[in-house]
């Protein structure tokens, strides 16, 4: 069974931000361009309402742009106050220029 | 450290990072945390949003899981006051009437909504929001056509204006000074949420004060200093908090409107530390001492004591940051402004949004404010740290990229 869902194309991820807010099954999912690897977590902050995807990319981690909150992006893990829960991530396929999701991580 | 623990009173924001700051410092003693409320620490912003608006349950709101809360590996007491300090013996007495021994002690006592001393104040439907009980008192007041009169025209007031909205109340809101919100942030964002409420149908009644609630029939009439009086079917009393600092003036401790600590959130006896909403410390950013009764704050402050007590510690230097939402604006302030001479605006039109930066009398932004613009909003900060002074007629031009602001000579005349 492929689980796998076309999202976006590489070059939807938009160059300013590195980020793009996409949707899998009815959930926000934001895409992370880390110099060319792929990278996709949850996007509501698991702390409040905010999206990941106006965050702040820098050296693999995300801040969120509400309480500045980071993530480590490969692993989900929070880094420092006020978030404490990992993030969701997603397996990530990329053919061609098609960014593929799937829920369970690679 | 003889007897091995430390005691931290007040079981919020506050002090639930306190204890967990402990532990992941390395403290392996004791710790206590005393707690007045029956529920184990949590976060209030919701209460004003989700939580009064039905959509989140009050347990959503816990600081930590009762994973984490087990994990921690504390002594939290629920429902325990601390009823007296004895400093000099190193004991805190508690409403059920035990002696804890501390070595190090954490006040994270907090505040409780300031009830004004006027007639009326203790009518039944008469309501303030501090605690997670008040919140889910209040909800069952609101629904659609009540009517809501809110009084004070500040955070908390307008957050549960904006939710009330939401949930059909006609509302109204009551504020003595001239505009809302305004010890924290400048006129152009006064404006601004003016105009966000009347957009929304709140009647503002700016420039009244309360002078009295009394009952009429089952409905509530609230006489003002100004114009007509307001009927109301409830009121909510949004106007301040007062710090918890009774315990600690009892047993001496230096106290001005709440516990006085300095940049080590050490309070006027030794080993003892206070945090958050019942804490006044020095500000050099604002050029006096604060007590600052905020989400974040409280956070910040109680990491920054609790590794204080374990002698980690490093000067505590706040950034003023607070938040809040009101329909669908995200309003993020970071900043202090006693120091503010003067404002520059950025209209957002596209995202319903704004940007007000506080200016000092040489130009410096001192203060700042983003609605709906979290990314802007990252940048202002950093012009907040840096003092940069930015150009108040580029600021103007939504068009014009923010960087660009700062595109002139530092000498250059403010």
């Amino acid at each position: 069974m492929d689980t796998w869902k076309p999202v976006a194309v590489v070059k939807d991820i938009s160059p300013g931000t590195h980020t793009l807010r996409v949707m899998l099954d009815g959930e926000a999912v934001c895409l992370y361009d880390l110099e060319g690897e792929i990278c996709a977590t949850q996007d509501r902050c698991p702390h409040g309402n905010a999206s990941l995807a106006e965050g702040y990319l820098e050296d693999g981690t995300i801040e969120c742009p509400l309480h500045q909150g980071v993530f480590d992006i490969r692993s989900g893990k929070p880094q420092c106050p006020p978030v404490t829960t990992d993030l969701k991530r997603y397996g990530v396929k990329v053919e061609g220029d098609t960014i593929l999701l799937r829920a369970e991580p690679a | 450290m003889s007897r091995g623990a430390i005691v931290i009173v007040g079981a919020g924001q506050a002090g639930g990072w306190a204890a967990r700051t402990l532990r992941e410092a390395g403290y392996g003693g004791r710790v206590v945390l005393l707690g007045a409320e029956p529920h184990a620490p949590y976060e209030r912003p919701p209460l004003s949003k989700a939580v009064l608006a039905g959509e989140a349950a009050p347990e959503t709101t816990g600081l930590f899981s009762a994973d984490q809360l087990r994990e921690l590996d504390i002594d939290f007491r629920p429902g325990v006051a601390a009823r007296a300090l004895r400093l000099d013996e190193r004991v805190v007495r508690t409403a059920d009437g035990q002696d804890l021994a501390y070595d190090k002690l954490l006040l994270c006592c907090g505040g409780r909504a300031l009830v004004p001393r006027l007639p009326g104040v203790d009518l039944p439907g008469v309501h303030v929001l501090r605690t997670r009980d008040d919140a889910l008192r209040l909800r069952q007041a609101l629904g659609q056509g009540r009517r809501l009169a809110v009084v004070g025209g500040g955070w908390i007031g307008l957050e549960v204006a904006a939710t009330a909205r939401q949930m059909g109340c006609q509302v109204t809101v009551i504020e003595q000074a001239g505009r809302l919100c305004e010890r924290s942030v400048m006129p152009g964002v006064s404006d601004y949420l003016a105009d966000l409420h009347r957009a929304q149908g709140v009647a503002l009644r700016l420039g009244a004060g309360l002078r009295g609630i009394a009952a009429d029939g089952a409905a509530l009439a609230l006489a003002l200093s100004s114009g007509p009086a307001i009927a109301g079917d409830a009121v909510v009393l949004g106007v301040g908090l007062q710090p918890n600092d009774e315990l600690a003036r009892a047993a001496g401790l230096a106290c001005e409107g709440g516990v006085v600590v300095d940049e080590y959130c050490r309070a006027s006896a030794p080993d003892v530390y206070a945090a958050g909403d019942v804490a006044v410390m020095p500000v050099a950013a604002a050029g006096r001492r604060l007590r600052l009764e905020s989400w974040q704050n409280a956070q910040d402050q109680a990491v920054a004591a609790a590794r204080s007590a374990l002698g980690l510690g490093a000067p505590y230097a706040p950034t003023g940051a607070v938040w809040s939402e009101q329909y669908d604006a995200m309003i993020q302030i970071a900043g202090f402004l006693p120091r503010a001479a003067g404002e520059a605006l950025r209209p957002l039109p596209a995202q319903r949004g704004l940007l007000s930066v506080a200016l000092d009398a040489e130009g410096r932004a001192v203060a700042a404010v983003a609605v709906n613009a979290g990314r802007d909003f990252r940048q202002l900060r950093k012009w907040l740290a840096e003092g940069a002074r930015p150009d108040p007629a580029v600021l103007a031009r939504p068009d014009a990229p923010l960087a660009t602001a700062l595109c002139r000579p530092a000498t250059a005349a403010a």
